[in-house]
């Protein structure tokens, strides 16, 4: 597949006040051509950062980036303009004009390109068809609720024609309704343009809804990186799993006892193990979080479990017979996980 | 009042009301540019470059510093050269232009601080050129600020005009200084006070109501 991004070795540095801050740390990935890659991590993680290095709305310290195979760190300040036209981004804030119409709006892209004035009135208004906004055209963004400013800004986005669009953390200020309708059309937009897609987000739900591949950043390193499904069923960094798991489970109720991560894949969660364990061996366990998710469709769960002593190895075995997978897990890790 | 008076005054509203057009048109043909040049150099915007940001900041502080009374008479060859005279209201134009100007500056440089960062980025993320965001971001998303700005810019001058009348300028000022004050004609001193308040609240609200409707 042809590769739209790619980062190698890429670092950035911030001095503030004199003092160094190191955003990214080393960062190499790899985006495909009509991919939806989700970047995720917690705030101040570094990936807005990374996000703006994409465009070079960030200059990097050391590594390279580039795009379509050409370095990004070696283009004059025109070269960087006529390249950015290729990779369109919306924001958190909409960053929509003010105080101008949706259809001017959805319009500037285009002029900035050279566009004449009614080519440009046409594209914009196929933009708008896009994201089903036409109606609203003459209107001005102060008078749109945040879902239709984010679809004036997607509109916005599209109008050149973009190979890419860069989405920094493009939901975070709607409503869940609204959250999942702009979703739905980034991945509809996805498909049916083949337009390669960066989402940064802070919301694993954003990641499961819509990516193909995802990369977990924590404190400006790349924690893990690989295929959404895979990750979901085995987090293997310490940041992919407290991005999974949930983060608020109960405390063991003895401080030396065993605890287990049970791991269900599609097949499994639709069986009662817990009600089979209890009915059919009597063995207790003390249920500390459980959580169950559907990703591409497909039901994923996981649940820690805290084991009645002396009864670790049958209830263990129990598991292990039916197939599920099983993970010890330590005390300290269960708590600030 | 003699009918000589009155028509001094009608005379007086005019010549005010010319000042104060001409030397606001001005101030912003000299002003709005140097309030582009001010924000746009600063540290952190599209065009920063510190050593001419700081130039032109010292000079704008340093007009601005002088009293406009000291101005007026500092610029007497000055006005006399660029207008072979250094009285009457065409005279007087020229140090009211030079006093607004960089209040004006400071004004617009405000302004252009008010528009949000975002909406910058977003700009420069479609490939736009600085230039290019300076006129079609920048400028039409502070055109409600800059009109409220205008309006208390506008308003300054017509009260500097006011002051021009010592050095001999001409325009409701003059009138209230030598009839009013120094010939103790208290009639004549309140009728033009009363006048320029007037012509100040008009400017003012007119603008801040041009100001709201163009706020979209």
């Amino acid at each position: 597949m042809t590769e739209v991004f790619r980062l190698d070795r890429v670092s950035k540095k911030y001095i503030n006040d004199g003092r160094e801050f190191l955003a990214l740390k080393d960062v190499s990935l790899s985006i495909s051509e009509g991919e939806i890659f989700g970047i995720i991590g917690m705030s101040g993680a570094g990936k807005s950062t990374l996000v703006r290095t994409l465009n070079r709305l960030e200059d990097v310290t050391s590594g390279t980036i580039s795009f379509y195979g050409q370095d990004l760190g070696s283009l004059n300040a025109r070269d960087v303009r006529k390249v950015r036209r290729n990779i369109a981004m919306i924001f958190q804030s909409f960053n929509l004009l003010q105080q101008r119409s949706v259809l001017s709006n959805v319009m500037q892209p285009l002029r900035i390109a050279g566009v004449r004035g009614n080519e440009r009135k046409e594209k914009a208004l196929e933009m708008l068809r896009v994201v089903g906004l036409e109606d609203k055209k003459d209107e001005y963004p102060s008078r749109l609720s945040g879902g239709q400013r984010q679809r004036v800004a997607i509109a916005r986005a599209l109008a050149s024609e973009p190979k890419v669009l860069l989405c920094d953390e493009a939901t975070s200020a709607l409503d869940p309704k609204m959250t999942s309708e702009i979703l739905d059309l980034l991945k509809d937009i996805n498909r049916t343009r083949k337009l390669t897609i960066v989402i940064i987000t802070h919301e694993m739900s954003v990641v499961e809804k819509i990516c193909d591949r995802v990369a977990i950043i924590d404190s400006g390193m790349l924690a893990e990186a690989g295929e959404v499904k895979s990750i979901f069923a085995d987090p293997q960094s310490e940041a992919a799993r407290k991005l999974v798991f949930p983060s608020n489970p109960f405390d063991p109720s003895e401080k030396d006892s065993r605890l287990i991560r049970l791991v269900f894949d599609g097949l499994s969660a639709g069986r009662p193990f817990i009600a089979e364990l209890v009915e059919k061996t009597g063995h207790k366990v003390n249920i500390l979080s459980a959580n169950t998710r559907s990703v591409g469709g497909i039901g994923y769960g996981q649940m820690v479990l805290e084991l009645p002593k002396g009864e670790e190895e049958q209830i263990i075995g129990f598991f292990k017979d039916r197939g599920l997978s099983v993970q010890e897990v330590k005390h300290s890790e269960q708590l600030h996980s | 009042m003699s009918s000589y008076i009155v028509e001094a005054i009608k005379n007086g509203i005019f010549e005010t009301l010319q000042m104060t057009f001409f030397a606001s048109l001005l101030s912003y043909v000299i002003g709005l540019p140097l309030g582009i040049l001010l924000y746009s150099t600063s540290k952190g915007r599209i065009l920063s470059n510190r050593p001419l940001n700081l130039i032109f900041g010292l000079i704008v502080n340093i007009c601005r510093s002088l009293p406009f009374l000291i101005l007026l008479v500092l610029l007497i060859p000055f006005t006399r050269f660029v207008t072979g005279s250094s009285i009457g209201t065409t005279a007087s134009i020229v140090p009211l232009t030079v006093g607004a100007v960089p209040i004006v500056a400071r004004m617009v440089e405000s302004s252009l601080s008010e528009v949000s960062p975002g909406i910058i980025e977003a700009a420069v993320s479609m490939g736009a050129s600085p230039i290019y965001i300076i006129v079609h971001f920048i400028l039409p998303e502070a055109t409600p600020s800059l009109l409220f700005g205008a309006a208390i810019n506008i308003s300054t001058v017509l009260g500097y005009s006011a002051m021009a009348g010592v050095i001999g300028g001409g325009g409701l000022g003059a009138i209230a200084l030598q009839y009013g004050y120094y010939r103790y004609q208290k009639d004549v001193l309140w009728t033009t006070v009363t006048l320029l308040i007037i012509m100040v609240m008009t400017i003012q609200e007119g603008g801040n109501m041009i100001a709201k409707k163009a706020r979209k």
